[in-house]
């Protein structure tokens, strides 16, 4: 049992870790703000996500694992926010050249 | 061996984050650069298992000093076309390596010569800590052992946003600090400052109440307060107080004139300044830290909101 939850944390870690990878190279491939938002967004929240779910059958008490959850749903509330802010100051600029 | 590659990975990326913000000729880059540093500065705390430190150098290196200086180069936009322009003789570039490497050596040369084991009072603070009553001993060094510096310290905050007001020009003085923040009251930025804040209060309680026993304290809870309220200002959903309103100065002094009036008690009832009689060390120290957290988060707060900008009527 104890074998196959590390089995599935590492599946779960490595795929976050995927995602963030991809999201970076989205940062810096993509050409403009808007896409490169897109690619971000998806490495914090798929990304952390996964690393969460992963983390989740290693921590030793349901409080920590609750904490872990908490740090994950902050960060998605955050990200959101803050990309629909930088589009929106991205759009407003090309409005106004 | 894994831990060593991650550290020497840490420190390689913190030298080149560093060399990126000095070489930036864009200072809002420059800025970004000084905000990643200080996040990944606060890694390297808690690897050297420092997490106090690293929740402060998180808080206050990385986020409030990243905010002011962004902050700073908005103002400053105008006159950086001017300042790029300008270029320095090969004089002063020559001058400038010079002093960089000689204060580098120095700083080199002075890791290379302590002592090793190094000086150290930590086991001191270990044998001691139980008399105060707190579980941390970075609280209990802060509070007690060396709690004139933290005086000290919380005095030089006051005295610096003494400083950033008196920059007022004279029609505003005791006016409202910074620009009223106009944001859509639907828009989304609305939204998170009202539903974040509440969050972050109980979050910083939390961090606050923990100090006693476990990292945190109310250094990094006052930041935690301070960014919630700027929050909500910047949403533009409440305005800035005006500096001449009483409440908020005495808001702003109550931590040092506690802290002092319970240092002279500890003359009469300990017999040295700021010395706690035993029984008493733990409420005492409550109470400072209590009186010290709305010093913390309104300096805190307002120093990021800057000089008095506009008069601003009501109270």
């Amino acid at each position: 049992m104890d074998r196959l939850l590390d089995l599935f944390s590492i599946v779960a870690i490595v795929a976050g870790g995927f995602f963030f990878m991809a999201g970076s190279v989205g940062l810096l491939r993509f050409p403009d703000a808007y896409t490169r938002l897109h690619a971000l967004t998806k490495a914090d929240n798929l990304g952390l996500a996964l690393v969460v779910i992963g983390l989740l059958p290693q921590m030793d008490s349901v409080l920590a694992a609750l904490k872990l959850v908490l740090v994950w749903l902050l960060v998605l509330l955050s990200s959101a926010a803050v990309s629909q802010l930088i589009a929106r100051a991205a759009r407003r600029r090309e409005r106004t050249p | 061996m894994t831990g060593n590659i991650v550290s020497l990975a840490i420190v390689l990326l913190l030298l080149a984050l560093a060399v990126w913000a000095v070489v930036a000729r864009n200072a809002f880059l420059a800025i970004a650069g000084f905000v990643a540093y200080g996040l990944l500065l606060s890694l390297v705390w808690v690897r050297l298992h420092g997490v106090d430190v690293a929740l402060t150098e998180a808080a206050i290196g990385g986020g409030l000093t990243g905010a002011m200086l962004i902050g700073a180069v908005s103002r400053l936009r105008g006159t950086e076309a001017a300042a790029r322009a300008e270029r320095s003789g090969a004089g002063v570039h020559v001058l400038a390596l010079l002093l960089s490497l000689g204060v580098a050596a120095t700083l080199a040369l002075c890791v290379l010569v302590l002592p090793d084991p190094a000086p150290t009072l930590a086991p001191q603070v270990a044998q001691n800590l139980a008399v105060t009553g707190v579980g941390n001993p970075i609280t209990g060094v802060l509070l007690a052992f060396r709690a004139l510096d933290t005086l000290l310290e919380a005095i030089v905050l006051v005295i610096a946003l003494i400083g950033v007001w008196s920059l007022a020009p004279e029609r505003f003085w005791g006016g409202r600090p910074g620009l009223r923040h106009q944001a859509d009251p639907d828009g989304i930025l609305a939204y998170f400052a009202r539903l974040l804040p509440p969050l972050g209060i109980v979050f910083a309680v939390y961090i606050f109440w923990a100090g006693a026993d476990h990292p945190g304290g109310k250094f990094q809870s006052a930041t935690i307060l301070a960014a919630m309220w700027t929050l909500v200002l910047m949403a533009g959903l409440a305005d800035t107080p005006r500096i001449d309103h009483r409440a908020l100065r005495f808001g702003i002094v109550v931590g040092p004139l506690v802290f002092i009036a319970i240092g002279v008690l500890g003359l009469f009832s300990a017999g040295a300044l700021l010395a706690y009689p035993p029984q008493w060390a733990k409420p005492m120290i409550v109470v400072v830290e209590v009186a010290l957290l709305p010093t913390l988060t309104l300096v805190l707060g307002l120093l990021l909101a800057g000089a008095p900008a506009r008069r601003g009527g009501g109270a």
